[in-house]
């Protein structure tokens, strides 16, 4: 256990360590990136990969994948975006409700296609993804909700502060942070899920209900992507049928597996997720600084995730040296 | 003392029923009924030119598809491809704009292509890393390469260069004609060769086929390396048909690719799968897009039918499978 937890200590160091040496190599570059300014930047960008990044976690520690949450994401913040536009007078917080139930229920029938067909969730996703971006389309008429819909109060969550100058939706998504880690390590369901991903032949010999957990995960992936959905609308001001969404999938996947949690299942942490997302707020908001074009940002993704998964694979190698080691001692 | 159980073998199943119950029977039924369906929208489907000229937006795709199939069949699975197609065809725009001579510029392209597939082996079969997440870093990694090298704007090929899709052979469109023998090449591969046993026994149970003696590392590589080719010859035969490059070419091909394997039966797990399913699904899919278009839905639609029709198809094989286990 002492060792287990020690590897898990390092690797959320390592990433640590990433993080304040790509921010040194960067600041002595270009100085004015070590200032509170460029911390700021790096903030905004986070929130939105954050939150879908903690759905994806529980979805990869299932030893299942989600790619529809971009389209989730779009199809939620769009249905919230023609509440506000056809009832302007509705109290906002309803949008909260409306975002999060749709993404539950999309997330619903993906879990459902997983558990009840047994189907590979990354056939499944693949093709909800198409289906909820087309769904996006047809009930948008293809056109863009404006600025002038959104309601100032769900705006200005994104640009007005309780403390420090820093946005409410930054509070939200540490908040959601928070929780994810205390479900993970402290409810029976969050252990039950991480049983699962370990090994999922012994799961259900546990007592470990796998429907339910299966379809829970899903939904949870779902309902934060339909939070992060209302969050657009708040940090962006508009909803596009089209953009809003699009490649969300790759960003987080990127973030959750460079903090750590391991395709395989069975084995991440929210601190490392967190530290993840950090990690890529810090590239994304570097590249501007050192002249990069913003075009070159999809192959930094795909560059990311690939060196994560070699890191993931060195250190799963280690741990096995070390439990055969001790076996032998 | 030991007793010895005996157990009856179930009886085959008659001839018919094995046959009926074969998932490419059901892709050719419904392959029928959207043809039956097609023209009773629209007049032109009665013509074969009209259904050859669709073809040839497909058969980029569904000649990758062929490969795809092989590769899911050894129970692995490729979503890297259309990125790919992209890369290698930005590679080869971008040498022969810059005055490499083209026979140079299409083996920068191949070439490349051939590298891209090669990075995908290497990490799936000599790391052990899942090809799940393998592909699907590399199908953003690939694209966002060709988006560095692109950037916003499109590279033009010279004028030679463009309309293969044009040229005909026997009064069939070329690509078309590349993709009939292709099927043949590949179903011929993979139904009577060792090599094609062989992955099939791959698919069904790797540690067995491990221990039968069989080089399941070699066979997997070198199914990653068709792909990486097919995939950059399809890219070129896109930008040959397009007349100009840009970073997002063949963007969200790999649903369609995966959609004409799933389409044809292959089975998701490995295993099981045909040549012919694949073949049969291609023209199933593009009588169905034609259709689509032709019925003037918008392209979201069709997203959302697409999408429909990858779950159902998998549900439908899953069923087919599982009703015909021993």
């Amino acid at each position: 256990m002492n060792t287990l937890g020690g590897l898990l200590l390092r690797r959320e160091a390592g990433i640590f360590v990433m993080i304040v040496l790509f921010c040194l190599a960067v600041g002595l570059y270009k100085p004015q990136f070590l200032s509170l300014n460029s911390l700021r930047i790096i903030l905004l960008l986070t929130p939105l990969i954050m939150i879908g990044a903690m759905g994806q976690m529980f979805v990869l520690v299932a030893r299942h994948v989600d790619l529809s949450i971009g389209s989730m994401l779009g199809l939620s913040a769009m249905l919230t975006g023609m509440m506000f536009k056809f009832a302007p007078d509705i109290w906002w917080p309803l949008g909260f409700i409306l975002a999060i139930g749709t993404g539950i229920l999309l997330g619903l029938f993906n879990g459902f296609l997983v558990v009840f067909f047994r189907l590979p969730a990354i056939i499944v996703t693949l093709g909800t993804l198409n289906l909820y971006r087309g769904l996006t389309y047809i009930v948008s008429d293809a056109k863009q909700i404006d600025r002038q819909f959104v309601p100032s109060a769900l705006k200005g969550m994104s640009n007005t502060s309780p403390i420090f100058g820093i946005p409410w939706i930054i509070f939200m998504s540490l908040g959601i942070a928070l929780l994810a880690y205390v479900f993970a390590r402290h409810t029976t369901v969050g252990r039950q899920i991480f049983a699962l991903g370990s090994n999922p032949v012994a799961a259900p010999l546990r007592g470990i209900n796998v429907t339910q957990v299966t379809l829970l995960v899903f939904a949870l992936s779902g309902a934060l992507a339909g939070l992060a959905g209302i969050m657009y609308a708040s940090r962006w001001g508009f909803v596009n049928p089209s953009n809003t969404g699009a490649g969300f999938e790759f960003q987080v996947i990127a973030a959750v597996v460079i903090g750590g949690v391991s395709i395989n299942g069975g084995s991440g942490s929210v601190l490392g997720v967190v530290l993840g997302v950090l990690l890529l707020g810090c590239v994304s908001a570097a590249l501007p600084l050192l002249g990069i074009p913003g075009t070159s940002q999809n192959a930094i993704y795909g560059a990311v995730i690939l060196l994560a998964l070699l890191i993931d694979r060195t250190v799963r190698q280690q741990g096995l040296k070390q439990l055969t080691a001790r076996a032998a001692a | 003392m030991t007793v010895l159980l005996t157990r009856e073998a179930a009886p085959a199943r008659p001839r018919w029923q094995a046959l009926v119950l074969r998932p490419e029977t059901m892709t050719l039924i419904l392959l029928v009924a959207a043809l039956f369906g097609a023209s009773a929208l629209s007049p032109f489907f009665a013509d074969v030119g009209y259904i050859l000229d669709s073809f040839t937006l497909s058969a980029e795709f569904a000649m990758v598809a062929l490969v795809l199939t092989m590769v899911i069949i050894a129970g692995e699975i490729d979503l890297s491809p259309a990125s790919n197609m992209a890369l290698s065809a930005c590679l080869f725009a971008y040498a022969q704009e810059a005055g490499v001579p083209m026979p140079v510029a299409i083996l920068i392209g191949l070439g490349s292509g051939i590298l891209m597939g090669a990075l995908n082996g290497f990490m799936v079969i000599a790391l052990q890393l899942p090809s799940i997440i393998v592909t699907i870093g590399t199908l953003i990694l690939y694209r966002g390469v060709a988006q560095v090298i692109a950037g916003d704007k499109s590279i033009r090929v010279p004028e030679w260069f463009i309309g293969i899709n044009k040229v005909l052979l026997f009064g069939i469109p070329s690509t078309v004609v590349m993709f009939l023998l292709l099927s043949v090449a590949l179903g011929l591969v993979l139904g009577i060769t060792v090599y094609g046993r062989q992955i099939y026994l791959i698919g069904t149970n790797e540690i067995a086929a491990q221990h039968a003696g069989i080089r399941t590392k070699r066979i997997k590589m070198s199914l990653f390396l068709a792909m990486g080719l097919a995939s950059s010859i399809a890219g070129l035969l896109t930008a040959s048909r397009l007349g100009s490059v840009r970073y997002d070419l063949g963007l969200g091909g790999e649903l369609q690719m995966i959609l004409m394997a799933m389409l044809g039966g292959t089975y998701i797990f490995g295993g099981r799968g045909t040549i012919l399913g694949t073949f049969l699904a291609a023209w199933l899919l593009v009588v169905v897009a034609t259709g689509m278009t032709v019925a003037n839905l918008l392209p979201a639609v069709q997203l959302t039918v697409l999408g429909v029709l990858l779950i159902f198809s998998i549900i439908a094989t899953n069923a087919i499978y599982s009703r015909t286990q021993r």
